[in-house]
């Protein structure tokens, strides 16, 4: 059993999407000893999957190049799963990492909502960002039928990617209700410097038919996908499809937070104008404050970045950036905010937990959380409930346990490593 | 123009452009993932680590995420049961 | 819902639910009150291990008899309760150990458990991924595992079937003389009541030798095949009796899930439900020892739990001395599950004032002597 690698920087920054690159440089180019943990194979998170800097985005170029150049330590593919206050624990395909730091940036981004209907287990049944993750990870789209469902903006940035890359959309199904939508594509038209990316966005995906008011009842087929049957302002309709790629808006991944201690409201880490949360010496940056999306998450890696090496006077344009930008929570929350009818999707024998297999009529015999993973084994698989725990929020309002070591499945041996104090007692003989 | 790799899915030789996932791979091939508790087939679903749908067995290590691992010339990947 | 009923039984845990089983099943009218859910406190902590235990003559009579109760009561017992004759296997690591599962294998024999003796060569055929170095074992294949918290609502439901009334999400405060009072102000009222409240019998009545044990647990995710039986190290015995604060031992359990649970911390000094690293990591790096391969297994979660334990390591089952209307069921450390049975059919047989099918006097309470005057 190998023991674990140490390591001790000043700033650690966990996770590399745009918050976390923002954050690791702006630290590194102050002089600290940065280090960048994420769980992924290549560097952006999921807006920036598959990018570098030779990006035909200049802003992404720009990170890319600068993070590259930085000396900052990227440490890759590496899972957090313990964390005090000082250190925390990480573990890669071949080592474990024990790494000792003064301040901790928490860029842990977001992950998709999914809410359960009949048939949403069939394989070729994705998530939107789910379908993006994967067609950035080499999956070929080029003529194959695909329907876009779910909520939230990330829909669109899907369709986009889905049609540079040669599939074929049937069709885009936003839940939300015309007149949200229509609001929430005038205060992005008019957000400052939205403007141009809107109008951009909005010529790629003309033709592409959007429907408001829809949202799947059904996935169909034996064994794998084959049609999706929507329902349209009260209508059904049934559309032939290679790949459902449907998702609700975005969580926040505090789990990191919580577990450090740090405040948590309405889901959302709490931290002051430095981005500090209340844990001192810990900072959070990007989705897990807020969902605002990409600038808000660069916006707010740079503040965290400055004011984990204090350096807090240059933060001040930033601040005003930030400020302005965070409008896009509130919009977004509100346009997109899931509507009742999606509470009855689910039939009786729907599963709810993936993992463990435990239907809705099974959930819906208990009164909490903890109840109903005791009896039924829901959110004890492997996922830790990180899927059918917002689902069962959303069906039920159950809120989930504390969380404990480890933040995510790991080798017996990285959890052993938490703490390093041997037995006396060695067994005769034994091995290791 | 992308290298290709071979790689062994569930017994069988498969080529792969370089760069592309192990779920992706399975995805792309009609391959189920992995078979639920309750015998049904499962694919990747969230694409970034996070619901464990798409875990495999990979060069003999079982319950890898395969939207985690990116292919390599000789693997050789099983669904799990 | 009856505030007078024959008896109230405080607490649903498996012993709780086993007591309100064996009293509905004689048609007394059984009450329950329960703080919070059937099985959710340190029955849903426990590894769910059936096994006869031979440390004294009590300890086996008492476990040896619940099994048998399990035995018969598990034809009729859900899916979900997951019980499954899996078998110990107790592992003999030197010549000590070994000589020690020879006199198991007496001790059981004598008293009709049947056992067979493994070599280091059958040991290895019946576990392939245990430490090969280890010399030998103990097999005992009327040993089972099953998934607690089923096995406390199966209970309960078998009650209420029976006419039992369950009263969920409200504590007890105080119990005497018959009498009960709930945190919303109701107020029971009944010939004998029942403690079966595990880790805090002793608010209800103070005066209980009984102390907190905190224990922790991991599971892995779905190995199949990767053991079979119950494995338990024959040292496991010192570590559930030693005086010392902390102590680890190997003890791990295959799930018909395929999931490794692994096992054993005991703790007196921790009073929070928070996971010690420390005694984790030892109790884990216990567990490689044995099974080499455990190392590199995917764990999924770890708990803790706290035992009720007692100084003579065996449970009160019986009246209270200082008021026989309270007859205790608690203090069962980590045999709770095991003994859960017995314990609800020795207490219905108290009340009912019949003779037991195993003698109840090494359970009474009255053999813990009360050092100070009562309040």
């Amino acid at each position: 059993m190998s023991e674990a690698i140490q390591e001790r920087y000043d700033v650690v920054v966990v996770g590399g999407g745009p918050a976390g690159i923002a954050a690791a440089t702006v630290a590194a180019r102050n002089g600290a000893s940065v280090a960048l943990l994420d769980d992924n194979p290549g560097l952006g998170g999921q807006i920036w999957r598959g990018e570098s800097r030779t990006s035909t985005s200049a802003i992404v170029a720009r990170w890319f190049e600068e993070f590259e150049r930085s000396k900052v330590k990227w440490i890759h593919p590496a899972q957090v799963f313990h964390v005090e206050n000082g250190r925390l624990m990480a573990e890669s395909p071949e080592a474990t990492h024990e790494i000792f730091f003064d301040k901790l940036i928490l860029a842990t981004g977001a992950r998709e909502r999914f809410l359960p209907f009949p048939g949403w287990t069939l394989p070729n049944v994705l998530g939107a960002g789910g379908l993006q993750a994967l067609i950035k990870s080499g999956l070929a789209v080029a003529g194959k039928r695909i329907v876009i469902a779910g909520t939230g903006p990330l829909l669109l940035a899907v369709a986009a990617c889905v049609q540079e890359h040669g599939g074929e959309i049937i069709g885009i199904a936003e839940q939300t209700t015309q007149t949200r939508f229509a609001k929430f594509g005038m205060s992005m038209l008019f957000a400052p410097g939205k403007f141009r990316e809107t109008v951009k966005l909005g010529w790629k995906l003309k033709g592409i038919a959007h429907w408001r008011n829809c949202w799947p009842v059904a996935a169909l087929g034996n064994e794998r996908l084959e049609a999706v049957r929507l329902s349209h302002g009260g209508k059904i309709k049934e559309l032939a499809c290679d790949y459902l790629a449907c998702g609700f808006h975005l969580i926040p991944n505090t789990e990191l937070a919580e577990y450090l201690g740090c405040k948590i409201q309405d889901g959302f880490v709490v931290v002051d104008d430095e981005l500090q949360t209340s844990v001192h010496g810990v900072y959070a940056a990007g989705e897990p404050t807020g969902i605002g999306g990409l600038e808000l998450a660069l916006i707010e890696g740079q503040i965290a970045g400055q004011a984990a090496t204090g350096k807090t006077v240059e933060n001040k344009k930033l601040f005003e950036a930030r400020a302005a930008s965070r409008v896009a929570v509130r919009v977004m929350k509100q346009a997109f905010a899931l509507r009742s009818e999606l509470l009855t999707l689910a039939d009786a024998d729907t599963l709810v937990c993936r993992c463990e297999d435990v239907s809705f009529a099974r959930l819906r015999e208990h009164k909490s959380w903890r109840e109903a993973k005791l009896q039924t084994r829901c959110g004890m698989g492997p996922c830790q409930g990180k899927v059918c725990g917002p689902a069962t929020e959303f069906l039920f309002g159950w809120k989930t346990d504390s969380l404990r070591p480890p933040l995510f499945p790991v080798r017996c041996a990285s959890l052993a490593a938490i703490s390093a104090i041997t037995d006396s007692r060695e067994l005769n003989g034994g091995t290791q | 123009m992308p290298e290709h790799i071979v790689i062994r899915l569930n017994g069988k030789q498969v080529t792969v452009p370089e760069g592309t996932s192990v779920a992706v791979s399975l995805l792309s091939a009609g391959e189920a993932c992995r078979t639920s508790v309750m015998g049904e087939a499962r694919g990747p679903l969230c694409g970034m680590g996070i619901c464990f749908e798409c875990r495999v067995t990979i060069d003999g290590k079982r319950h890898i995420r395969g939207c985690q691992v990116q292919c390599e010339a000789g693997m050789d990947i099983s669904s799990d049961e | 819902m009856s505030r007078t009923p024959d008896v109230l039984v405080v607490g649903a845990g498996i012993v709780g639910a086993a007591c309100a089983y064996e009293l509905a099943k004689e048609k007394i009218k059984v009450a329950v009150v329960e703080a919070t859910g059937v099985g959710t406190g340190a029955t849903a902590a426990g590894m769910g291990h059936i096994v006869a235990m031979d440390n004294s003559e009590a300890q086996f009579a008492l476990t040896r008899y619940s099994q048998r109760l399990w035995q018969e009561l598990q034809m009729q017992c859900p899916a979900t309760m997951e019980y499954e004759e899996t078998g110990t296997i107790w592992v003999a690591a030197d010549e000590a150990e070994l000589a020690e599962v020879q006199r198991k294998h007496e001790y059981y024999g004598a008293r009709g458990v049947a056992t067979d003796m493994l070599d280091a060569q059958a040991l290895r055929e019946a576990e392939p991924n245990l430490n090969k170095s280890l010399v030998g074992g103990l097999r005992v294949p009327s040993d089972a595992v099953l998934y607690p918290p089923c096995a406390a609502t199966f209970l309960i439901q078998e009650a209420v079937e029976r006419g039992a009334q369950v009263y969920t999400g409200h504590a007890v405060t105080s119990i005497g003389k018959g009498r009960a009072l709930l945190t919303d102000g109701t107020r029971f009222s009944a010939k004998v009541i029942v403690n079966a409240t595990g880790q805090y019998a002793t608010r209800l009545t103070p005066g209980i030798q009984m102390k907190p044990r905190k224990g922790h647990l991991v599971i892995t995710e779905r190995y199949v095949g990767e053991i079979r039986h119950q494995l338990v190290e024959l040292g496991y015995l010192k570590s559930a009796h030693s005086t010392r604060s902390d102590s680890v031992a190997f003890n791990v359990q295959p799930r018909k899930t395929g999931q490794l649970l692994i096992g054993s911390s005991r703790q007196f000094e921790s009073n929070d439900g928070k996971v010690n690293a420390g005694i984790a990591g030892r109790m884990l790096r216990r567990a490689f020892q044995y099974i080499p391969d455990l190392a590199a297994l995917s764990a999924i979660r770890v708990w803790t739990g706290f035992r009720a334990a007692t100084p003579d390591n065996l449970p009160l089952i019986g009246p209270w001395n200082a008021d026989p209307t309270t007859f205790l069921a608690t203090g069962h450390e980590g045999l709770g599950i095991t003994t859960s049975l017995a314990t609800g059919r020795l207490i219905a047989d108290r009340f009912l004032g019949r003779a037991s099918e195993i003698p109840s006097e090494p359970y009474l309470p009255s053999r813990q002597q009360e050092a100070t005057s009562h309040a």
